[in-house]
C-alpha cells in the first residue's frame, strides 16, 4: 500500500501483437489490445484499469478474468503480477435483486 | 528527474488532474502528486455522475454554469476517452407539499441566478419520465443539467495531462507545507521526499485541511460518508439525471445500461470508521427502499455492486477556491461538498487561468477562504 510510483517513468512503446483481439474479460467484453493500450496510456494498476476499462465490473465481478488482466498488467509495465494489489472486492457476493436488498427492513417495521 | 516544476498540485483526483491539464495546455510545468495507490481514488470515482446546475448555491452557480456551457459537451473529444456527457436534464423530485417548498425555494433562487430551471407537476414529470410512480406529484426540471461518467472523465484528464508532460506521482502522500522567504514553496511528503513549486495548489479533498493546517490556515470541512449502488445492465429507460427534495437517493442509468444510484441511511457520521470508506450494512437497503417508492419498475433490477466515499463537507456548503492572502504562492480548490465532479471543469480552467493570469472570467471572490466568519 502507499507506494511511490512516478507515472512518467518509462515503460517503452505500445507495439501491437497479433493476439490484441483476444477478449480477455467475458462479461465486458475487453480485449488484450485495449488492456496492453490503457497501461500505456497510464493506467497502472488494477483499480485503473477497471475504472477505465470497465474490466471486472460486470456480472461476474471479475471472478474470471482479474488473475488475467493482472498478468497482462505486470508484464507491460515489467514488473511481477505479486506487485500489483488486486481491485476491491464489492459487496454483495452475488447480483440481487432491488427489491430483495430492501427488505433489511419492511414497511412500517421499527428496528426493535 | 527534478522534483521543481512551476506548479505542484496535492491530490490527483478529478480536481487535482483537471487543473493539471488545463496548466499544462498553458504551456505550465506541472508536478500532480496523489497521495493514494491510484488517480481519482477519492470521491471522483465514487460519486453518482451528476452534471448540475439546479439546487446548487448561487455562489457557485455561474461556475458550473460556465462548465457545462464550455467545457462539457465537447469533453469526451478532448479528453480521447467517452466521458459519456448526457446532457438531458434534471428532474429533482418532490412526493409532500414540504418537498414542493423546498423545491420552489432552490428554484427561485436559481432563477436569479439566470439558471433556466422551472417547477413542473406531477403529470409532466411522468410525461419526461413515465417510469416514475403517482407518488411523485412535483419537481424542479433543469432541461441543461445532465449526467456523466466520472470514471472515464476523472482518468481522461489524468491521461490527457500525463501526454501533455505533467508530472504525476502517485503513493506519494502529502504532509506538510513550508514556506522560504515568506512565500509558499515546499511540499513535504510521509516518504520524505520534498517538491518544489513557485505556486501549491491543494485539491487533496478533506485532506487538505491537514495540509493545510502546516502553515497555519484552517479551513473549516468535516468528512462525511456517503455511499452508492450499481444495478446489472437493463434495456434503455431513460436519460435525465434525477434528484430527490429529501435527497433519499440521486442517479441516472448509465450508457452501459446499468443504473448508479447513491444515496444516505440517515446515520451518517456515526458509522463505524477503520480508515477506509467502508460500505455500512443499513444504507444500501434504505437507498433501495428509496428508489422503489419512485421506480416501482425496478424492483427486479439485480445490485452487482456498492460502495462507499468521502466528501469533503465544507461549513457552508461551497468550495473553498483560489488564493489565501496569508500565504502567497497557495492555492485552494478543496471543500467541495460531495458535488464537486460536475463543476470540475469549470473549477479547474478557473483556477488555471488565476495562476497564469492572476485573474478570471467568472468572479470566485465569494468562494475564497477569507469567507469564513463567526455568526457574532
Amino acid at each position: 500500500m502507499n507506494t511511490v510510483n512516478d507515472r512518467a517513468r518509462d515503460i517503452g512503446p505500445f507495439v501491437p501483437a497479433a493476439d490484441d483481439d483476444m477478449l480477455i474479460c467475458r462479461c465486458e467484453e475487453i480485449t488484450k489490445g485495449e488492456i496492453r493500450k490503457a497501461v500505456h496510456e497510464g493506467m497502472w494498476t488494477m483499480t485503473e484499469i477497471r475504472r477505465y476499462l470497465r474490466t471486472g465490473m460486470g456480472l461476474c465481478q471479475g471472478q474470471t478474468c482479474s488473475r488475467l488482466v493482472k498478468g497482462i498488467v505486470a508484464r507491460e509495465l515489467g514488473i511481477s503480477p505479486a506487485e500489483l494489489e488486486p481491485a476491491t472486492s464489492r459487496v454483495p457476493m452475488r447480483p440481487i435483486e432491488m427489491h430483495i436488498f430492501a427488505n433489511e427492513k419492511k414497511e412500517g417495521e421499527t428496528d426493535e | 528527474m527534478s522534483n521543481t516544476a512551476e506548479v505542484v498540485v496535492i491530490g490527483g483526483g478529478i480536481i487535482g488532474c483537471a487543473i493539471s491539464y488545463y496548466l499544462a495546455k498553458r504551456k505550465v510545468s506541472v508536478i500532480c502528486l496523489e497521495g493514494s495507490d491510484h488517480i481519482g481514488n477519492g470521491g471522483s470515482s465514487r460519486n453518482g455522475g451528476g452534471v448540475r446546475q439546479s439546487g446548487r448555491d448561487p455562489r457557485e452557480l455561474p461556475l458550473v454554469m460556465y462548465g457545462i456551457k464550455k467545457f462539457w459537451p465537447t469533453l469526451s473529444d478532448e479528453l480521447e476517452v467517452d466521458c459519456e456527457y448526457h446532457q438531458d436534464g434534471n428532474l429533482r423530485l418532490g412526493k409532500t407539499e414540504k418537498h414542493r417548498e423546498i423545491l420552489t425555494g432552490l428554484t427561485e433562487r436559481a432563477v436569479k441566478v439566470g439558471l433556466d430551471v422551472k417547477m413542473i407537476d406531477g403529470t409532466e414529470v411522468r410525461r419526461i419520465n413515465p417510469y416514475l410512480s403517482e407518488e411523485v406529484t412535483c419537481a424542479s426540471w433543469c432541461p441543461t443539467d445532465g449526467h456523466a461518467n466520472p470514471l472515464t472523465t476523472t482518468l481522461g484528464y489524468y491521461k490527457a495531462a500525463r501526454k501533455l508532460g505533467v508530472r504525476f506521482i502517485s503513493g506519494e502522500k502529502a504532509v506538510g507545507l513550508k514556506k522560504v522567504k515568506g512565500k509558499l514553496r515546499k511540499v513535504l511528503c510521509e516518504s520524505g521526499n520534498i517538491y518544489e513549486g513557485e505556486t501549491v495548489v491543494l485539491a487533496a479533498g478533506y485532506e487538505s485541511r491537514e495540509i493545510a493546517a502546516s502553515v497555519g490556515i484552517d479551513i473549516p470541512m468535516q468528512r462525511a460518508m456517503l455511499e452508492a449502488l450499481v444495478t446489472e445492465a437493463e434495456p434503455h429507460m431513460f436519460d435525465q439525471m434525477l434528484g430527490t427534495a429529501e435527497a433519499d437517493f440521486y442517479g441516472h442509468q448509465t450508457k452501459h445500461g446499468s443504473f448508479v444510484f447513491g444515496g444516505s441511511s440517515g446515520l451518517e457520521g456515526f458509522t463505524k470508521d477503520n480508515g477506509t470508506p467502508i460500505c455500512y450494512s443499513k444504507t444500501a437497503p434504505c437507498i433501495c427502499r428509496g428508489i422503489l417508492k419512485y421506480f416501482p419498475v425496478l424492483a427486479d433490477a439485480k445490485i452487482v455492486r456498492t460502495w462507499a466515499g468521502w466528501m469533503d463537507k465544507c461549513a457552508d456548503g461551497v468550495p473553498v477556491l483560489g488564493e489565501v492572502a496569508e500565504v502567497p504562492g497557495l492555492v485552494l480548490a478543496c471543500g467541495f461538498t460531495g458535488h464537486g465532479f460536475g463543476i470540475a471543469p469549470g473549477a479547474a480552467d478557473q483556477l488555471a487561468e488565476l495562476i497564469t493570469t492572476g485573474k478570471t472570467e467568472i468572479d470566485l471572490s465569494e468562494l475564497r477562504y477569507d469567507r469564513f466568519k463567526a455568526k457574532i
